[in-house]
């Protein structure tokens, strides 16, 4: 069992247990399934600094806490007992673009060129762990959500403004795929 | 009296601003009843992990049309929720509380555009949107701590600008 479930999960598999996510957190606590705003939640709780936006009783939103130490664990667990030490699959073509680009490592699901903490020592590094979660961080909150709250939750109750979100995510994430990936990897 | 009902009132809209997962329950619960969320995070966060969802290279064949998988997810994911809604919907379901079942309509603003851009931009670049970088951590990529870390930074930045961004 744990040697089956270490293989690689098929796609229609995480994406079904992703979808249940919605009705279970519904009837669970009529919970709305969205993960970005654990990180609103945590300012509010750590440094609100009396800014408007933070300033609320995050305690009523603590079960969003919960959810994702759960997913840190489970991440925990799926990276020990259900290990995996096969290198993961790349796309060939995208394989040997990248290889172009001088990323070497594709011996795990994170290229360690980039983000280690070595990495974080080089310009490169600081772009792409430093800014790319910034951006990740004030582009969620300001878009109202992110892939979980918009996406699957949003989308699942057809919410117009969740189309409009997603297709703005996937603009935003092929623009900076094709032009400012590449342009970091080769230039900084 | 007039006066503490304001402050809730205002309390709660500060909370519920441009957000799409805030909620509202009438019940009171113990704190260890929140316990049942994070044995369900366990199972998304194993799930995040072992389809390869917290993979920077998954993200890129995405993003590249490498690859069916990152689709596949996100398309089997929202068949599933928009079944999964459907039904509680239609059947009036309601939760293990026996609360009613009410979800929110989201109103349009500029953010979702201008906000949704960035964050493409910066899921591209750290491959990853919030879940996985819990996920990334508890897998054993301790470094992300610091990409966490920024994201926290950003989220708290847009806090702090909110008043003066066009919405």
């Amino acid at each position: 069992m744990i040697e089956l479930l270490s293989q690689p999960w098929p796609w229609y598999v995480a994406g079904t247990i992703a979808g249940l996510m919605v009705p279970l957190l519904l009837i669970l606590g009529n919970k709305k399934f969205g993960i970005s705003s654990s990180l609103r939640h945590t300012c509010a709780a750590v440094i609100p600094a009396n800014i408007r936006f933070f300033r609320y009783e995050w305690k009523k939103e603590q079960w969003n806490l919960f959810f994702v130490v759960g997913i840190f664990v489970g991440g925990f667990i799926a990276g020990t007992v259900l290990h995996n030490s096969e290198p993961p699959i790349v796309a060939e073509s995208l394989r040997s673009q990248l290889s172009l680009w001088g990323i070497n490592d594709f011996t795990g699901l994170l290229p360690s060129d980039i983000f280690s903490f070595e990495a974080l020592f080089s310009v490169k590094g600081i772009v792409f762990m430093i800014v790319g979660g910034f951006l990740v961080g004030f582009g969620t909150r300001y878009a109202g959500g992110c892939t979980s709250g918009h996406t699957i939750m949003g989308l699942s109750n057809f919410q117009v403004p969740s189309l409009i979100a997603t297709i703005f995510f996937m603009i935003g994430g092929f623009f900076s795929a094709h032009f400012i990936v590449p342009f970091i990897l080769q230039n900084l | 009296m007039q006066n503490t009902h304001h402050e809730t009132l205002e309390e709660n809209q500060a909370r519920h601003l441009d957000s799409v997962c805030t909620n509202e329950s009438e019940l009171d619960h113990p704190w260890w009843h929140n316990f049942k969320y994070l044995i369900v995070g366990i199972l998304f966060g194993i799930t995040l992990v072992k389809s390869e969802i917290i993979s920077w290279f998954r993200i890129q064949e995405m993003f590249h049309l490498a690859s069916f998988h990152m689709y596949g997810v996100i398309g089997t994911a929202v068949v599933i929720g928009s079944i999964g809604v459907f039904i509680v919907k239609k059947l009036r379901l309601k939760s293990i509380y026996g609360e009613d079942i009410h979800i929110d309509s989201k109103t349009f603003n500029k953010g979702q555009i201008i906000g949704a851009s960035l964050f493409g931009i910066g899921w591209a670049m750290t491959g990853a949107c919030p879940g996985p970088l819990y996920a990334q951590i508890g897998s054993g990529f301790f470094a992300i701590s610091v990409t966490l870390l920024s994201a926290l930074a950003g989220t708290w930045v847009y806090g702090a600008l909110r008043e003066k961004l066009p919405h």
